[in-house]
């Protein structure tokens, strides 16, 4: 990174189609600041998250990586976010024993209705991410466009 | 015993039980021992001696479709366990597998009695507790407590989850060892000793797909990382620790199902704690979902496919501090 560039992290956030997509979109529509860092993946489900995506985005250079869905039990397929939650713990709990710092990963569950918890996680999240610094501790320059 | 369980097989064999079996045959050394499909004739090739460290089960997924009658699978305690997954899983068909148990006392491991500075191996005698190594420098007396295999030392018991037939005794070689002690070291450190712990024993992979390939959990038929299209085949790596997604996914795609064999760790060229890894979900999952043996019984659901409406929230991993 050339040296008159300030760092700017790059955030992942992969939302549920039925509930945080449309509570981003609502964070939008109601004019409330997030972050520009976050970069908003539309999954169709929580669980539809590989955890292959993750590691993913983390070897092309990702800082942190939220995930956003459905509430449990409000699920668009009844009960897909149930088993998200305990594959993310369980894949949560390798990084962090991999040493990779527990605050990079995280889930958050908002509704549609909740722009505003959004906007408020987005906030917090990048704020985590700006005071953790850079994350290369999985960085993969194979797979990096350049 | 390798002599009881010969004939016990030939006589199932002339029974019409099966016609062929799935045992142990020597390699090329006298301690190497390899998985071997052998039919009656073929049947004075067979050994089953203290080097017969391997986990027969997952080779029984290839002879499946072949099968017209039933194979004969030699099984030990702690592969029982590997079966009983297979089956769950249905990879094995449990009706075209006659399973005889075989007693087992631990392995040896010869590359600990190398360690011992002991070279030139031409053989090896067991009496008991003892074991006499011959070499072309003259005879060496070890503990065989200190020469098994490090799976051995976590013993899962004498019993065979799944059997129709047991041949010889078994014994518990574990000496009430914790599995978890060193997954609790490494949970102590601070991230930073974690990763440079990894880092260290990660950068000695070598990519043999050794650990991958023995697992009897990893039986996909097309495995992920065989996907040309991943984008990173024929790069060179730019630093050593490239391999690390290869090393989570592998532990990842089997979490939940791994029976804790530990065949990844004893194949592994290069000497990772690769079961490490995988204990760390065994550990993360008895904690958080209750205490959980895969392949302890045919048919359970593991807990990675099931949920409950009162499971934590992977905050947790947060909150159970340590993470600098």
């Amino acid at each position: 990174m050339p040296m008159n560039q300030e760092w700017k992290p790059k955030i992942v956030a992969f939302c549920c189609n039925w509930c945080s997509y449309a509570g981003a979109d609502l964070a939008g529509s109601s004019r409330l600041s997030y972050p520009a860092d976050v970069k908003i993946i539309r999954i169709p489900c929580s669980c539809r998250l590989n955890p292959l995506f993750i590691l993913r985005a983390f070897q092309r250079g990702a800082d942190g990586v939220i995930l956003c869905g459905c509430h449990p039990g409000d699920c668009h397929y009844s009960t897909g976010n149930y088993y998200a939650r305990r594959r993310m713990t369980a894949l949560f709990g390798m990084l962090s024993y991999l040493g990779i710092d527990s605050r990079r990963t995280r889930v958050e569950w908002v509704s549609a209705a909740e722009g505003a918890k959004f906007a408020e996680t987005m906030n917090d999240f990048a704020k985590t991410i700006y005071a953790l610094g850079e994350n290369v501790k999985l960085e993969d320059l194979r797979c990096k466009e350049n | 015993m390798q002599r009881e369980l010969m004939e016990r097989i030939r006589a199932l064999m002339d029974k019409g039980v099966a016609d062929q079996v799935l045992a142990w045959k020597r390699g090329e050394f006298f301690y190497d021992t390899e998985p071997a499909i052998l039919t009656k004739d073929e049947l004075g090739e067979m050994v089953y001696d203290s080097f017969c460290g391997p986990n027969l089960s997952k080779y029984l997924i290839k002879e499946m479709p072949k099968i017209e009658n039933k194979i004969l699978a030699l099984i030990k305690p702690c592969d029982s366990y590997s079966l009983n997954q297979l089956i769950t899983e249905h990879r094995i068909d449990r009706d075209k597998v006659y399973v005889i148990g075989v007693g087992c006392k631990g392995k040896i491991d010869v590359d600990k009695i190398r360690a011992k500075g002991v070279s030139g191996i031409t053989g090896v005698d067991e009496n008991g507790d003892k074991i006499t190594v011959h070499t072309l420098y003259g005879d060496t007396t070890l503990d065989r407590k200190d020469v098994l295999l490090g799976k051995c030392l976590f013993c899962k018991g004498k019993e065979h989850r799944i059997a129709d037939e047991t041949v010889g005794e078994s014994e518990d070689t574990s000496e009430g060892s914790d599995r978890f002690e060193m997954v609790k070291k490494l949970e102590q450190m601070t991230p930073d000793e974690r990763f440079s712990f990894w880092r260290k024993e990660l950068s000695k992979c070598i990519r043999c797909n050794a650990c991958r390939n023995v697992c009897p959990a990893c039986s996909c038929v097309k495995c992920v990382f065989d996907n040309p299209n991943t984008g990173v085949q024929n790069k060179a790596a730019a630093n050593e620790f490239e391999e690390n997604l290869f090393h989570i996914i592998r532990a990842y795609h089997v979490a939940g199902r791994c029976t804790d064999c530990g065949e990844c760790s004893r194949v592994c060229p290069q000497g990772i704690p690769l079961h490490l890894l995988n204990r760390k979900f065994i550990s993360d999952i008895n904690e958080l979902y209750g205490t959980y043996q895969a392949g302890e019984c045919a048919g359970q659901r593991h807990p990675l496919i099931d949920y409950t409406q009162e499971d934590s929230e992977p905050s947790i991993v947060h909150e159970r501090g340590n993470n600098g």
